[in-house]
């Protein structure tokens, strides 16, 4: 775990500023900026439906911000030619929600589909990449298995195999901890550390897991209303002053979030029906 | 009054913009097809699935309507003695229009339908996006593959439905009910030509194809991505192949067979 000042001198690598996105009225990002450095493991944190798969999606240059910049090294994602994005996608991997293997193939053939895409390696040195690793995410025996005969847990890892297997630098995790019981929780916690260390990728974790993105996270952003509200390391964090951080960290119902939905008052609703 | 203006003119806008995204995506399409013939294996995989997988429901519907043709066409000939007609006008109808049409409509309602399923369940589950990070157009690997398939399985499932049709036509007609076995076949063999009659009927299966295809690939790539939303695209696919089929065969006969 670093501390502030060692997380901010370290180059950054992906830069968003002032970036506004909508989908139809709904103003998901108004005015986000962000850095998102080298070698580091950047947690965003936010409410379910606030845009975080939605910034994830902007990163990758799936979709267009309204105004403002979205920069990989120093790269517009969106004023480059389709063919500099591809370029550059090759170099990102991104670990879905649901994994989203391909369903028509199984294990081995999906870790393999990059390479088959991108390269013309011989068979025998993409088994030898394949193998290798699965055997990081522990799933080299299942390698004959589809998709479908996977649990979640399995997916996901295969699909973390699949995501480093063009030996990416930098991976974006789309809520990694959902859904998982525990023991495969800490294996995924486990996977994406050692992976961080050992190929000196850099991470972005999406989650609204607060226990396991503060344990893996070297800095966190908090979003919540289209904004970052909050940013620092966990440890800052959690002793942060805000109202706000300290509901969403801590589970209560009731705070700066409200529990209800915006509705008219309740007696007056009940009323209304005579 | 004025809300009313609107929700026409919005829906209008919609079919627009929707009539322009189909065709961006054709394009699209048309791009990915040399991907699609270096890459064969992928094309070849394809056919396997919308085209041998629909031989069985094409042959039978094709036997069926071709006995139909031979007991209808019989009973009719009959009357003016003229029986031994009864091959070209089992041929002609087959090959001019029973044959490409009805395979058309039997291949949206069979191959169609999957095809939007498929491509519409692979992006709800996000295997189309998933694609796209990892730099890979899906247009190109995974539609451009399935539309060349399409195209050329159309034309031959076209045939094999007018060839198993006449053989039904025999079957009833010089099978059953008498009519002379020689007429039957050197009758059609005089009448039926090669270039206005086999030719026509192959470009009418062509088109039928592309448009099919089109039409159930843009469903399924179009489809909101939940389970309702594809269940609507694979409806909508049926319907919109059936009557661009039915459209299309009446403009293309007008300009074929009519001299004016
Ligand atoms: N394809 C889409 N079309 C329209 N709205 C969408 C779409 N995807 C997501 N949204 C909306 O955008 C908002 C943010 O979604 P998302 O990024 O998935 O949130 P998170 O990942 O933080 O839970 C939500 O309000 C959601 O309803
Ligand atoms: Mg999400």
């Amino acid at each position: 775990m670093t501390d502030a000042n060692e997380y901010i001198s370290s180059e950054p690598l992906v830069e968003i500023r002032d970036m506004h996105f909508s989908r139809g009225s709904n103003k998901i990002f108004k005015g986000l900026s962000l850095d998102i450095r080298c070698g580091q493991v950047t947690g965003f944190m936010g409410p379910s439906g606030t845009g975080k798969t939605t910034l994830l999606k902007l990163i990758g240059g799936q979709l267009k911000p309204l105004a403002g910049k979205v920069c990989i090294q120093d790269q517009d994602v969106n004023a480059i030619s389709r063919s500099s994005l591809f370029e550059l996608r090759k170099r990102m991997g991104m670990l879905f929600q649901s994994g989203a293997l391909l369903t028509d193939i199984n294990v081995f053939e999906n870790v393999a589909f990059p390479l088959r895409e991108h390269t013309k390696l011989p068979e025998q040195i993409i088994r030898d990449l394949v193998l290798m690793k699965l055997e990081a995410v522990g799933l080299r025996g299942a390698r004959k298995l589809m998709p479908s005969q996977l649990s979640g847990g399995m997916a996901r890892r295969v699909a973390l195999a699949r995501a480093i297997v063009l030996d990416p630098m930098m991976i974006m995790y789309d809520e990694p901890f959902t859904g998982l019981d525990p023991i495969t929780k800490g294996t995924i916690v486990t996977l994406i550390k050692q992976l961080n260390n050992v190929l000196g990728l850099t991470s972005i974790i999406v989650s609204h897991d607060v226990e396991e993105t503060l344990s893996i996270a070297d800095y966190i952003y908090v979003i919540s209303d289209g904004k970052v509200i909050e940013s620092g390391t966990p440890v800052s964090l959690r002793s942060s002053s805000s109202k706000w951080v300290q509901q969403f960290l801590n589970g209560h119902p009731d705070g700066p979030v409200p529990f209800h939905y915006p509705a008219a008052e309740y007696t007056q609703d009940l009323l209304a029906g005579r | 009054m004025l809300d009313w203006l609107q929700n026409v003119g919005q829906k209008g806008l919609n079919v627009v913009e929707s009539l322009g995204r189909s065709a961006l995506f054709f394009i699209g399409v048309l791009e990915g097809i040399g991907v699609a013939l270096i890459r064969f294996r992928l094309t070849l995989r394809e056919i396997h699935s919308v085209g041998v997988l629909s031989l069985v429901i094409i042959a039978v519907s094709g036997l069926f309507v071709g006995m139909v043709l031979g007991l209808q066409g019989y009973v009719n000939f009959a009357k003016f003695n003229a029986e031994e007609s009864l091959g070209i006008f089992v041929a002609l109808s087959l090959v001019r229009e029973l044959g490409p049409v009805v395979t058309g409509l039997l291949y949206a309602g069979r191959a169609g339908s999957a095809l939007t399923a498929e491509i519409g369940l692979m992006k709800t589950t996000e295997q189309l996006a998933s694609m796209e990070m990892m730099a890979v157009d899906p247009i190109r690997r995974i539609i451009a593959p399935r539309f060349l398939a399409g195209i050329i399985s159309m034309p031959l499932l076209a045939a094999i439905f007018s060839a198993v049709g006449i053989l039904g036509g025999y079957f009833v007609g010089v099978g059953l009910l008498g009519v002379d076995s020689g007429s039957y076949w050197s009758q059609m063999q005089a009448n039926v030509d090669f270039s206005s009659d086999i030719i026509n009927g192959v470009i009418k299966s062509v088109v039928f194809g592309i448009a099919c295809n089109w039409i159930a690939l843009y469903e399924g790539y179009d489809a909101i991505p939940t389970a309702e939303g594809v269940s609507r695209a694979t409806t909508k696919t049926v319907v919109r192949s059936a009557l661009a089929i039915l459209a299309l065969d009446f403009v293309l006969t007008a300009l074929m067979f009519s001299d004016i």
